[in-house]
Protein backbone atom coordinates (compact mmCIF):
# COMPACT_ATOMS: atom_id res chain seq x y z
CA UNK A 1 0.00 0.00 0.00
CA UNK A 2 1.15 3.52 -0.76
CA UNK A 3 2.88 4.98 2.30
CA UNK A 4 0.70 8.08 2.11
CA UNK A 5 -2.39 5.91 2.55
CA UNK A 6 -0.75 4.03 5.41
CA UNK A 7 -0.11 7.27 7.24
CA UNK A 8 -3.66 8.52 6.69
CA UNK A 9 -5.19 5.16 7.61
CA UNK A 10 -3.27 5.40 10.85
CA UNK A 11 -4.02 9.06 11.54
CA UNK A 12 -6.17 10.99 9.08
CA UNK A 13 -5.48 14.21 10.99
CA UNK A 14 -1.71 14.09 10.38
CA UNK A 15 -0.83 17.52 9.04
CA UNK A 16 0.11 17.86 5.38
CA UNK A 17 3.42 19.44 6.44
CA UNK A 18 4.36 16.46 8.61
CA UNK A 19 3.36 13.98 5.92
CA UNK A 20 5.45 15.91 3.41
CA UNK A 21 8.48 15.67 5.68
CA UNK A 22 7.95 11.98 6.38
CA UNK A 23 7.75 11.12 2.68
CA UNK A 24 10.30 13.62 1.36
CA UNK A 25 7.60 15.32 -0.74
CA UNK A 26 6.40 18.89 -0.99
CA UNK A 27 3.18 19.90 0.76
CA UNK A 28 1.62 20.57 -2.65
CA UNK A 29 2.47 17.07 -3.85
CA UNK A 30 0.92 15.55 -0.76
CA UNK A 31 -2.25 17.59 -1.17
CA UNK A 32 -2.51 16.72 -4.84
CA UNK A 33 -2.13 13.02 -4.15
CA UNK A 34 -4.73 13.07 -1.42
CA UNK A 35 -7.15 14.87 -3.76
CA UNK A 36 -6.51 12.21 -6.41
CA UNK A 37 -7.23 9.41 -3.97
CA UNK A 38 -10.42 11.17 -2.90
CA UNK A 39 -11.50 11.74 -6.48
CA UNK A 40 -10.77 8.15 -7.44
CA UNK A 41 -12.93 6.98 -4.55
CA UNK A 42 -10.06 5.19 -2.84
CA UNK A 43 -10.29 7.44 0.19
CA UNK A 44 -13.99 7.14 1.04
CA UNK A 45 -14.08 9.38 4.08
CA UNK A 46 -12.51 10.30 7.41
CA UNK A 47 -13.93 9.33 10.79
CA UNK A 48 -12.87 9.45 14.43
CA UNK A 49 -12.54 6.09 16.17
CA UNK A 50 -14.69 6.43 19.28
CA UNK A 51 -14.72 4.40 22.43
CA UNK A 52 -18.51 4.29 22.47
CA UNK A 53 -18.66 2.22 25.64
CA UNK A 54 -17.58 5.37 27.47
CA UNK A 55 -20.34 7.53 26.02
CA UNK A 56 -23.39 5.84 27.53
CA UNK A 57 -25.22 6.08 24.26
CA UNK A 58 -28.72 4.78 23.74
CA UNK A 59 -27.45 2.37 21.21
CA UNK A 60 -26.99 -1.31 20.57
CA UNK A 61 -25.07 -2.99 17.82
CA UNK A 62 -26.06 -6.31 16.36
CA UNK A 63 -23.98 -8.55 14.15
CA UNK A 64 -26.32 -10.33 11.77
CA UNK A 65 -25.54 -13.31 9.61
CA UNK A 66 -27.76 -13.42 6.56
CA UNK A 67 -28.30 -16.22 4.07
CA UNK A 68 -29.55 -15.00 0.71
CA UNK A 69 -30.33 -16.36 -2.74
CA UNK A 70 -28.06 -14.86 -5.37
CA UNK A 71 -30.11 -13.28 -8.11
CA UNK A 72 -30.00 -13.78 -11.82
CA UNK A 73 -27.89 -11.04 -13.44
CA UNK A 74 -26.65 -9.52 -10.25
CA UNK A 75 -25.44 -12.37 -8.05
CA UNK A 76 -24.96 -11.30 -4.46
CA UNK A 77 -24.25 -7.68 -5.33
CA UNK A 78 -27.77 -6.55 -6.03
CA UNK A 79 -29.26 -7.88 -2.80
CA UNK A 80 -26.21 -6.83 -0.78
CA UNK A 81 -26.32 -3.29 -2.09
CA UNK A 82 -30.02 -3.12 -1.44
CA UNK A 83 -29.52 -4.18 2.17
CA UNK A 84 -26.60 -1.77 2.57
CA UNK A 85 -28.82 1.19 1.77
CA UNK A 86 -30.66 0.94 5.08
CA UNK A 87 -29.12 3.56 7.37
CA UNK A 88 -29.34 1.06 10.25
CA UNK A 89 -26.75 -1.08 8.45
CA UNK A 90 -23.33 0.37 9.38
CA UNK A 91 -21.19 -2.27 7.65
CA UNK A 92 -21.91 -5.11 5.28
CA UNK A 93 -19.62 -7.82 3.97
CA UNK A 94 -19.95 -10.77 1.61
CA UNK A 95 -18.58 -13.84 3.37
CA UNK A 96 -17.46 -17.34 2.55
CA UNK A 97 -18.74 -20.18 4.71
CA UNK A 98 -22.00 -20.95 6.48
CA UNK A 99 -23.78 -17.70 5.55
CA UNK A 100 -23.48 -15.10 2.83
CA UNK A 101 -23.67 -11.60 4.26
CA UNK A 102 -22.40 -10.24 7.56
CA UNK A 103 -24.08 -7.02 8.73
CA UNK A 104 -23.32 -4.64 11.57
CA UNK A 105 -26.64 -3.05 12.44
CA UNK A 106 -27.24 -0.25 14.94
CA UNK A 107 -30.41 0.67 16.76
CA UNK A 108 -31.43 2.58 19.85
CA UNK A 109 -32.34 -0.61 21.69
CA UNK A 110 -32.86 -4.30 21.29
CA UNK A 111 -36.47 -3.85 20.24
CA UNK A 112 -35.59 -1.45 17.49
CA UNK A 113 -33.03 -3.81 16.01
CA UNK A 114 -35.44 -6.73 16.32
CA UNK A 115 -38.04 -4.66 14.47
CA UNK A 116 -35.54 -3.86 11.73
CA UNK A 117 -34.76 -7.54 11.28
CA UNK A 118 -38.32 -8.79 11.33
CA UNK A 119 -39.95 -5.96 9.38
CA UNK A 120 -37.27 -4.79 6.95
CA UNK A 121 -34.54 -7.35 6.53
CA UNK A 122 -36.12 -10.77 6.80
CA UNK A 123 -39.07 -10.05 4.48
CA UNK A 124 -36.81 -8.93 1.62
CA UNK A 125 -37.10 -11.11 -1.41
CA UNK A 126 -33.99 -13.25 -1.60
CA UNK A 127 -33.31 -13.28 2.15
CA UNK A 128 -33.55 -16.89 3.30
CA UNK A 129 -32.65 -16.61 6.98
CA UNK A 130 -30.98 -14.37 9.55
CA UNK A 131 -29.13 -14.97 12.82
CA UNK A 132 -28.72 -11.96 15.11
CA UNK A 133 -26.01 -11.53 17.78
CA UNK A 134 -25.77 -8.50 20.02
CA UNK A 135 -22.43 -6.95 20.82
CA UNK A 136 -21.71 -6.52 24.53
CA UNK A 137 -18.39 -4.73 24.78
CA UNK A 138 -15.70 -3.42 22.47
CA UNK A 139 -12.06 -4.26 23.19
CA UNK A 140 -10.51 -3.24 19.92
CA UNK A 141 -11.81 -1.44 16.85
CA UNK A 142 -10.05 -0.82 13.57
CA UNK A 143 -6.75 -1.84 15.09
CA UNK A 144 -7.13 0.48 18.08
CA UNK A 145 -7.31 -0.88 21.63
CA UNK A 146 -10.20 0.70 23.55
CA UNK A 147 -8.69 0.39 27.00
CA UNK A 148 -5.79 2.43 28.29
CA UNK A 149 -2.52 0.96 27.20
CA UNK A 150 0.28 0.47 29.67
CA UNK A 151 2.40 3.60 29.95
CA UNK A 152 5.86 3.74 28.39
CA UNK A 153 8.05 1.86 30.83
CA UNK A 154 11.33 2.63 29.15
CA UNK A 155 14.00 4.54 31.04
CA UNK A 156 14.12 8.20 30.01
CA UNK A 157 17.74 7.90 28.94
CA UNK A 158 19.43 4.75 27.73
CA UNK A 159 22.56 4.03 25.74
CA UNK B 1 39.60 -2.21 58.53
CA UNK B 2 42.44 -0.02 59.72
CA UNK B 3 41.42 3.01 57.67
CA UNK B 4 44.80 3.62 56.10
CA UNK B 5 43.21 3.22 52.68
CA UNK B 6 39.82 4.44 51.54
CA UNK B 7 37.59 1.82 49.98
CA UNK B 8 37.77 3.71 46.74
CA UNK B 9 41.51 3.13 46.67
CA UNK B 10 40.94 -0.56 47.04
CA UNK B 11 38.86 -0.78 43.89
CA UNK B 12 40.82 -2.27 41.03
CA UNK B 13 42.67 0.43 39.13
CA UNK B 14 41.28 -0.25 35.69
CA UNK B 15 37.78 -0.06 37.12
CA UNK B 16 38.28 2.97 39.33
CA UNK B 17 39.96 5.01 36.63
CA UNK B 18 37.24 4.52 34.05
CA UNK B 19 34.68 7.33 34.11
CA UNK B 20 30.98 6.59 34.44
CA UNK B 21 29.07 6.59 31.20
CA UNK B 22 28.17 10.16 30.20
CA UNK B 23 24.71 8.86 29.57
CA UNK B 24 24.43 7.86 33.22
CA UNK B 25 25.17 11.44 34.34
CA UNK B 26 22.60 12.79 31.98
CA UNK B 27 20.06 10.23 33.13
CA UNK B 28 20.51 11.35 36.73
CA UNK B 29 19.51 14.89 35.76
CA UNK B 30 16.60 13.87 33.54
CA UNK B 31 15.19 11.53 36.14
CA UNK B 32 14.64 14.43 38.56
CA UNK B 33 12.40 16.25 36.06
CA UNK B 34 8.78 15.69 35.10
CA UNK B 35 7.00 15.70 31.74
CA UNK B 36 10.19 15.53 29.75
CA UNK B 37 10.04 14.52 26.10
CA UNK B 38 12.90 12.12 25.69
CA UNK B 39 14.97 11.86 22.55
CA UNK B 40 17.52 10.01 24.66
CA UNK B 41 16.14 6.51 24.56
CA UNK B 42 18.32 3.98 22.80
CA UNK B 43 15.60 1.39 22.45
CA UNK B 44 12.55 0.94 20.25
CA UNK B 45 9.20 2.38 21.36
CA UNK B 46 7.44 -0.52 19.64
CA UNK B 47 6.24 -3.41 21.73
CA UNK B 48 7.91 -6.77 21.35
CA UNK B 49 5.80 -8.54 18.68
CA UNK B 50 2.85 -10.20 20.37
CA UNK B 51 3.55 -13.69 18.99
CA UNK B 52 6.98 -13.55 20.63
CA UNK B 53 5.55 -12.56 23.99
CA UNK B 54 2.77 -15.11 23.73
CA UNK B 55 5.24 -17.88 22.86
CA UNK B 56 7.44 -16.91 25.81
CA UNK B 57 4.49 -17.42 28.15
CA UNK B 58 3.84 -20.75 26.50
CA UNK B 59 7.49 -21.72 26.95
CA UNK B 60 7.25 -20.79 30.61
CA UNK B 61 4.17 -22.97 31.02
CA UNK B 62 5.94 -25.81 29.25
CA UNK B 63 8.79 -25.56 31.75
CA UNK B 64 11.65 -24.03 29.76
CA UNK B 65 13.10 -22.85 33.04
CA UNK B 66 16.35 -24.79 33.29
CA UNK B 67 19.95 -24.33 32.27
CA UNK B 68 20.51 -24.72 28.58
CA UNK B 69 23.67 -25.82 26.81
CA UNK B 70 26.45 -23.27 27.39
CA UNK B 71 26.30 -22.32 23.74
CA UNK B 72 22.50 -21.98 23.86
CA UNK B 73 19.69 -24.26 22.66
CA UNK B 74 20.90 -26.09 19.56
CA UNK B 75 17.55 -25.48 17.91
CA UNK B 76 18.07 -21.73 18.33
CA UNK B 77 21.63 -21.90 17.03
CA UNK B 78 20.38 -23.73 13.95
CA UNK B 79 17.77 -21.06 13.35
CA UNK B 80 20.43 -18.37 13.85
CA UNK B 81 22.74 -20.10 11.40
CA UNK B 82 20.00 -19.98 8.73
CA UNK B 83 19.14 -16.37 9.52
CA UNK B 84 22.75 -15.19 9.42
CA UNK B 85 23.40 -17.00 6.14
CA UNK B 86 20.35 -15.41 4.53
CA UNK B 87 20.59 -11.95 6.05
CA UNK B 88 24.34 -11.40 6.37
CA UNK B 89 25.80 -13.74 3.77
CA UNK B 90 28.09 -15.93 5.89
CA UNK B 91 27.75 -19.59 6.88
CA UNK B 92 28.35 -20.67 10.49
CA UNK B 93 28.21 -24.16 11.91
CA UNK B 94 25.53 -24.16 14.62
CA UNK B 95 27.39 -26.88 16.56
CA UNK B 96 30.67 -25.03 16.98
CA UNK B 97 30.55 -21.48 15.63
CA UNK B 98 27.59 -19.79 17.28
CA UNK B 99 27.33 -18.70 20.91
CA UNK B 100 24.12 -17.30 22.40
CA UNK B 101 24.81 -14.51 24.91
CA UNK B 102 23.16 -12.14 27.34
CA UNK B 103 22.74 -9.31 24.85
CA UNK B 104 25.39 -8.11 22.45
CA UNK B 105 26.96 -6.38 25.44
CA UNK B 106 28.06 -9.69 26.91
CA UNK B 107 29.13 -10.96 23.50
CA UNK B 108 31.35 -7.91 23.03
CA UNK B 109 32.89 -8.35 26.46
CA UNK B 110 33.59 -12.02 25.70
CA UNK B 111 35.07 -11.23 22.31
CA UNK B 112 37.44 -8.64 23.74
CA UNK B 113 38.50 -10.78 26.68
CA UNK B 114 39.01 -13.77 24.41
CA UNK B 115 41.33 -11.86 22.09
CA UNK B 116 43.26 -9.29 24.09
CA UNK B 117 46.52 -9.71 25.94
CA UNK B 118 47.51 -6.88 28.26
CA UNK B 119 48.73 -3.95 26.18
CA UNK B 120 47.18 -5.06 22.88
CA UNK B 121 45.72 -2.15 21.00
CA UNK B 122 42.13 -2.11 19.80
CA UNK B 123 41.15 0.30 17.06
CA UNK B 124 37.59 1.56 17.27
CA UNK B 125 35.79 4.51 15.74
CA UNK B 126 34.27 7.42 17.61
CA UNK B 127 31.60 8.69 18.12
CA UNK B 128 30.53 5.26 19.28
CA UNK B 129 28.46 3.32 21.74
CA UNK B 130 29.33 4.25 25.31
CA UNK B 131 30.73 0.92 26.40
CA UNK B 132 33.42 0.19 23.81
CA UNK B 133 36.29 2.08 25.35
CA UNK B 134 35.57 0.85 28.87
CA UNK B 135 35.22 -2.78 27.78
CA UNK B 136 38.60 -2.70 26.07
CA UNK B 137 40.12 -1.32 29.26
CA UNK B 138 38.40 -3.90 31.48
CA UNK B 139 40.04 -6.50 29.23
CA UNK B 140 43.44 -4.82 29.87
CA UNK B 141 43.68 -3.67 26.29
CA UNK B 142 44.56 -0.22 25.00
CA UNK B 143 41.67 1.51 23.25
CA UNK B 144 42.73 3.59 20.26
CA UNK B 145 39.99 5.89 19.00
CA UNK B 146 39.72 6.76 15.32
CA UNK B 147 37.69 9.91 14.96
CA UNK B 148 35.10 9.97 12.19
CA UNK B 149 33.76 13.25 10.88
CA UNK B 150 30.42 14.74 9.93
CA UNK B 151 31.92 15.77 6.56
CA UNK B 152 32.35 12.08 5.69
CA UNK B 153 28.89 11.17 6.98
CA UNK B 154 30.67 9.65 10.00
CA UNK B 155 31.91 6.78 7.85
CA UNK B 156 35.23 5.14 8.55
CA UNK B 157 37.92 5.33 5.89
CA UNK B 158 41.13 3.46 5.34
CA UNK B 159 43.29 6.55 5.67
CA UNK B 160 41.87 7.30 9.12
CA UNK B 161 42.77 3.77 10.20
CA UNK B 162 46.22 3.86 8.63
CA UNK B 163 47.10 6.90 10.71
CA UNK B 164 46.36 5.10 13.98
CA UNK B 165 47.49 1.53 13.35
CA UNK B 166 50.69 0.33 15.08
CA UNK B 167 52.54 -2.97 15.34
CA UNK B 168 50.65 -3.55 18.61
CA UNK B 169 47.22 -3.23 16.99
CA UNK B 170 45.43 -6.55 17.25
CA UNK B 171 41.73 -5.90 16.81
CA UNK B 172 39.51 -3.55 14.84
CA UNK B 173 36.10 -2.97 16.43
CA UNK B 174 33.33 -1.84 14.08
CA UNK B 175 29.73 -0.74 14.61
CA UNK B 176 27.62 0.02 11.54
CA UNK B 177 24.81 1.04 11.34
CA UNK B 178 26.19 3.29 14.01
CA UNK B 179 24.94 4.42 17.37
CA UNK B 180 24.96 7.48 17.82
CA UNK B 181 25.42 8.87 14.30
CA UNK B 182 23.12 6.70 12.16
CA UNK B 183 26.00 6.22 9.69
CA UNK B 184 26.17 3.10 7.54
CA UNK B 185 28.93 1.66 5.37
CA UNK B 186 28.20 0.43 1.86
CA UNK B 187 30.06 -2.38 0.16
CA UNK B 188 32.75 -0.12 -1.30
CA UNK B 189 33.44 1.49 2.08
CA UNK B 190 33.75 -1.95 3.66
CA UNK B 191 36.03 -3.31 0.95
CA UNK B 192 38.49 -0.58 1.82
CA UNK B 193 38.34 -1.60 5.48
CA UNK B 194 38.70 -5.29 4.60
CA UNK B 195 41.81 -4.47 2.58
CA UNK B 196 43.27 -2.62 5.53
CA UNK B 197 42.47 -5.51 7.87
CA UNK B 198 44.12 -8.08 5.60
CA UNK B 199 47.18 -5.95 5.06
CA UNK B 200 47.79 -5.48 8.78
CA UNK B 201 46.65 -9.00 9.60
CA UNK B 202 44.11 -7.82 12.21
CA UNK B 203 41.15 -9.51 13.81
CA UNK B 204 37.76 -7.81 13.61
CA UNK B 205 34.84 -7.57 15.99
CA UNK B 206 31.79 -6.25 14.18
CA UNK B 207 28.75 -5.18 16.18
CA UNK B 208 25.87 -5.21 13.71
CA UNK B 209 23.00 -4.96 16.17
CA UNK B 210 21.23 -2.33 14.01
CA UNK B 211 21.60 -4.28 10.75
CA UNK B 212 17.87 -4.59 10.04
CA UNK B 213 17.32 -0.88 10.55
CA UNK B 214 18.65 0.66 7.34
CA UNK B 215 16.50 3.02 5.32
CA UNK B 216 18.05 3.62 1.94
CA UNK B 217 19.82 0.40 0.98
CA UNK B 218 20.05 -3.10 2.44
CA UNK B 219 22.74 -3.62 5.06
CA UNK B 220 26.05 -5.09 3.92
CA UNK B 221 27.90 -7.15 6.51
CA UNK B 222 31.65 -7.21 6.77
CA UNK B 223 31.56 -11.01 7.11
CA UNK B 224 30.16 -11.36 3.60
CA UNK B 225 33.40 -9.94 2.13
CA UNK B 226 36.10 -12.35 0.92
CA UNK B 227 38.53 -13.43 3.63
CA UNK B 228 36.71 -11.64 6.44
CA UNK B 229 34.70 -14.44 8.01
CA UNK B 230 37.91 -16.28 9.01
CA UNK B 231 39.17 -13.38 11.10
CA UNK B 232 35.97 -11.85 12.40
CA UNK B 233 33.73 -12.16 15.42
CA UNK B 234 30.28 -11.14 14.26
CA UNK B 235 27.83 -9.83 16.88
CA UNK B 236 24.10 -9.42 16.55
CA UNK B 237 20.99 -9.69 18.71
CA UNK B 238 17.29 -9.19 19.15
CA UNK B 239 17.03 -5.91 21.05
CA UNK B 240 16.65 -3.48 18.20
CA UNK B 241 14.97 -5.16 15.24
CA UNK B 242 12.48 -7.04 17.43
CA UNK B 243 12.21 -4.49 20.21
CA UNK B 244 13.36 -7.07 22.77
CA UNK B 245 15.85 -5.05 24.85
CA UNK B 246 14.70 -6.44 28.20
CA UNK B 247 15.11 -10.03 27.05
CA UNK B 248 18.86 -9.43 26.90
CA UNK B 249 19.53 -11.77 24.04
CA UNK B 250 22.42 -11.57 21.61
CA UNK B 251 24.82 -13.95 19.89
CA UNK B 252 28.29 -14.18 18.49
CA UNK B 253 29.34 -16.03 15.33
CA UNK B 254 33.00 -16.78 14.81
CA UNK B 255 35.38 -19.51 13.62
CA UNK B 256 35.34 -22.48 16.01
CA UNK B 257 38.60 -21.64 17.80
CA UNK B 258 37.38 -18.18 18.67
CA UNK B 259 33.89 -19.36 19.63
CA UNK B 260 35.50 -21.94 21.91
CA UNK B 261 37.59 -19.22 23.58
CA UNK B 262 34.55 -17.02 24.18
CA UNK B 263 32.59 -20.02 25.38
CA UNK B 264 35.21 -20.68 28.04
CA UNK B 265 34.62 -17.28 29.63
CA UNK B 266 30.87 -17.48 29.11
CA UNK B 267 30.55 -20.88 30.80
CA UNK B 268 32.39 -19.73 33.91
CA UNK B 269 30.72 -16.33 34.20
CA UNK B 270 27.24 -16.55 32.72
CA UNK B 271 26.76 -20.27 32.20
CA UNK B 272 24.06 -19.67 29.62
CA UNK B 273 21.65 -17.00 28.42
CA UNK B 274 18.16 -17.03 29.91
CA UNK B 275 16.23 -20.07 28.71
CA UNK B 276 13.03 -18.07 28.25
CA UNK B 277 14.77 -15.36 26.26
CA UNK B 278 16.24 -18.06 24.03
CA UNK B 279 12.77 -19.46 23.42
CA UNK B 280 11.53 -15.95 22.63
CA UNK B 281 14.35 -15.51 20.13
CA UNK B 282 13.49 -18.79 18.47
CA UNK B 283 9.92 -17.61 17.99
CA UNK B 284 11.10 -14.19 16.74
CA UNK B 285 13.05 -15.92 13.97
CA UNK B 286 9.93 -17.60 12.59
CA UNK B 287 8.72 -14.49 10.74
CA UNK B 288 11.35 -11.76 10.80
CA UNK B 289 10.19 -10.21 7.51
CA UNK B 290 6.75 -9.42 8.90
CA UNK B 291 7.84 -8.19 12.33
CA UNK B 292 10.68 -6.04 11.14
CA UNK B 293 9.26 -4.54 7.95
CA UNK B 294 6.49 -2.50 9.57
CA UNK B 295 8.87 -1.09 12.15
CA UNK B 296 11.46 -0.18 9.56
CA UNK B 297 8.87 1.63 7.42
CA UNK B 298 7.71 3.60 10.43
CA UNK B 299 11.29 4.47 11.47
CA UNK B 300 12.02 5.61 7.93
CA UNK B 301 9.11 8.05 7.97
CA UNK B 302 10.26 9.40 11.33
CA UNK B 303 13.84 9.60 10.09
CA UNK B 304 12.67 11.65 7.12
CA UNK B 305 10.62 13.89 9.39
CA UNK B 306 13.37 14.50 11.92
CA UNK B 307 16.16 14.97 9.37
CA UNK B 308 14.09 17.46 7.39
CA UNK B 309 12.98 19.36 10.52
CA UNK B 310 16.59 19.59 11.69
CA UNK B 311 17.75 20.84 8.30
CA UNK B 312 15.07 23.54 8.30
CA UNK B 313 16.18 24.67 11.75
CA UNK B 314 19.70 25.12 10.43
CA UNK B 315 21.09 22.14 12.33
CA UNK B 316 22.90 20.29 9.58
CA UNK B 317 22.73 16.60 10.01
CA UNK B 318 24.41 13.99 7.81
CA UNK B 319 21.56 11.87 6.43
CA UNK B 320 20.98 9.22 9.12
CA UNK B 321 20.88 6.07 7.01
CA UNK B 322 20.56 3.45 9.73
CA UNK B 323 19.77 2.72 13.40
CA UNK B 324 17.34 5.26 14.89
CA UNK B 325 19.53 8.23 15.66
CA UNK B 326 20.10 11.62 14.10
CA UNK B 327 23.28 13.43 15.09
CA UNK B 328 22.83 17.11 14.28
CA UNK B 329 25.65 19.65 14.30
CA UNK B 330 25.10 22.42 16.87
CA UNK B 331 28.50 24.07 16.63
CA UNK B 332 27.25 27.38 15.25
CA UNK B 333 25.71 28.33 18.61
CA UNK B 334 29.07 28.39 20.34
CA UNK B 335 27.86 26.18 23.17
CA UNK B 336 29.42 22.90 24.17
CA UNK B 337 27.28 19.80 23.62
CA UNK B 338 26.85 19.50 27.35
CA UNK B 339 25.69 23.12 27.72
CA UNK B 340 23.36 22.90 24.77
CA UNK B 341 21.79 19.65 25.99
CA UNK B 342 21.41 20.93 29.56
CA UNK B 343 19.86 24.22 28.56
CA UNK B 344 17.56 22.51 26.07
CA UNK B 345 16.49 20.18 28.85
CA UNK B 346 15.99 22.90 31.44
CA UNK B 347 14.35 25.46 29.17
CA UNK B 348 12.26 23.22 26.92
CA UNK B 349 12.10 19.91 28.78
CA UNK B 350 13.44 17.87 25.93
CA UNK B 351 16.20 15.38 26.65
CA UNK B 352 18.76 14.69 23.95
CA UNK B 353 22.15 13.22 24.80
CA UNK B 354 25.24 15.43 24.34
CA UNK B 355 27.49 14.06 21.61
CA UNK B 356 30.45 13.95 23.99
CA UNK B 357 28.89 10.96 25.77
CA UNK B 358 30.02 9.02 22.69
CA UNK B 359 33.59 10.23 22.51
CA UNK B 360 35.51 13.49 22.42
CA UNK B 361 34.85 14.08 18.75
CA UNK B 362 31.13 14.09 19.52
CA UNK B 363 31.69 17.64 20.78
CA UNK B 364 29.43 20.00 18.87
CA UNK B 365 26.77 17.36 18.23
CA UNK B 366 23.62 16.08 19.86
CA UNK B 367 22.14 12.59 19.67
CA UNK B 368 18.43 12.62 18.91
CA UNK B 369 16.83 9.18 19.01
CA UNK B 370 13.70 8.94 16.91
CA UNK B 371 12.49 5.72 18.54
CA UNK B 372 9.60 7.76 19.87
CA UNK B 373 6.06 8.38 18.60
CA UNK B 374 5.37 10.97 15.89
CA UNK B 375 3.39 13.24 18.22
CA UNK B 376 6.32 13.50 20.60
CA UNK B 377 8.78 14.00 17.77
CA UNK B 378 6.67 16.83 16.38
CA UNK B 379 6.48 18.52 19.75
CA UNK B 380 10.20 18.00 20.34
CA UNK B 381 11.03 19.62 16.99
CA UNK B 382 8.70 22.56 17.77
CA UNK B 383 10.46 23.10 21.06
CA UNK B 384 13.86 22.75 19.43
CA UNK B 385 12.79 25.43 16.93
CA UNK B 386 11.81 27.75 19.78
CA UNK B 387 15.05 27.05 21.62
CA UNK B 388 17.21 27.62 18.54
CA UNK B 389 15.38 30.87 17.74
CA UNK B 390 16.13 32.12 21.25
CA UNK B 391 19.80 31.20 20.96
CA UNK B 392 20.00 32.96 17.61
CA UNK B 393 18.37 36.09 19.00
CA UNK B 394 20.74 36.14 21.95
CA UNK B 395 23.69 35.61 19.59
CA UNK B 396 22.53 38.44 17.30
CA UNK B 397 22.10 40.89 20.18
CA UNK B 398 25.57 40.00 21.47
CA UNK B 399 27.03 40.60 18.04
CA UNK B 400 25.57 44.14 17.71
Amino acid sequence: MDELLKILANNALESRETIARMLNLSVEEVEARIREYEKAGIIRGYQAILNEDRLELDKVTAVIEVKVTPQREGGFDRIAERISRFPEVRSAYLMSGAYDLLLFVEGRNLREVAAFVSEKLAPLEGVLSTATHFMLKTYKRLGVLMHPETPDERLAVSP
Amino acid sequence: MNGSLSLRDRVARQVRDIPRSGIRDFFDIVSTMRDVISLSIGEPDFDTPWHVREYTVFALERGATHYTSNLGYLELRKALSRYVARQFGAEYNPETEILVTVGVSEALDLALRALINPGDEVLYHEPCYVSYRALVQFAHGVPVAVETRAEDGFRLTRSMLESRVTPRTKVLLLNFPNNPTGAVMDRRDLEEIADFVRRHDLLVITDEIYAELTYDAPHVSLVSLPGMRERTIFLHGFSKAWAMTGFRLGYACAPAELTEAMMKIHQYTMLCASSLSQKAALEALTRPEVDVREMVDEYRRRRNFVASALRDLGLPCPEPRGAFYAFPDIRRFGLSSQEFALRFLQEEKVAAVPGTAFGRCGEGFLRCAYATGMEQLKEAMNRLGRFVARLEKAGASRAT
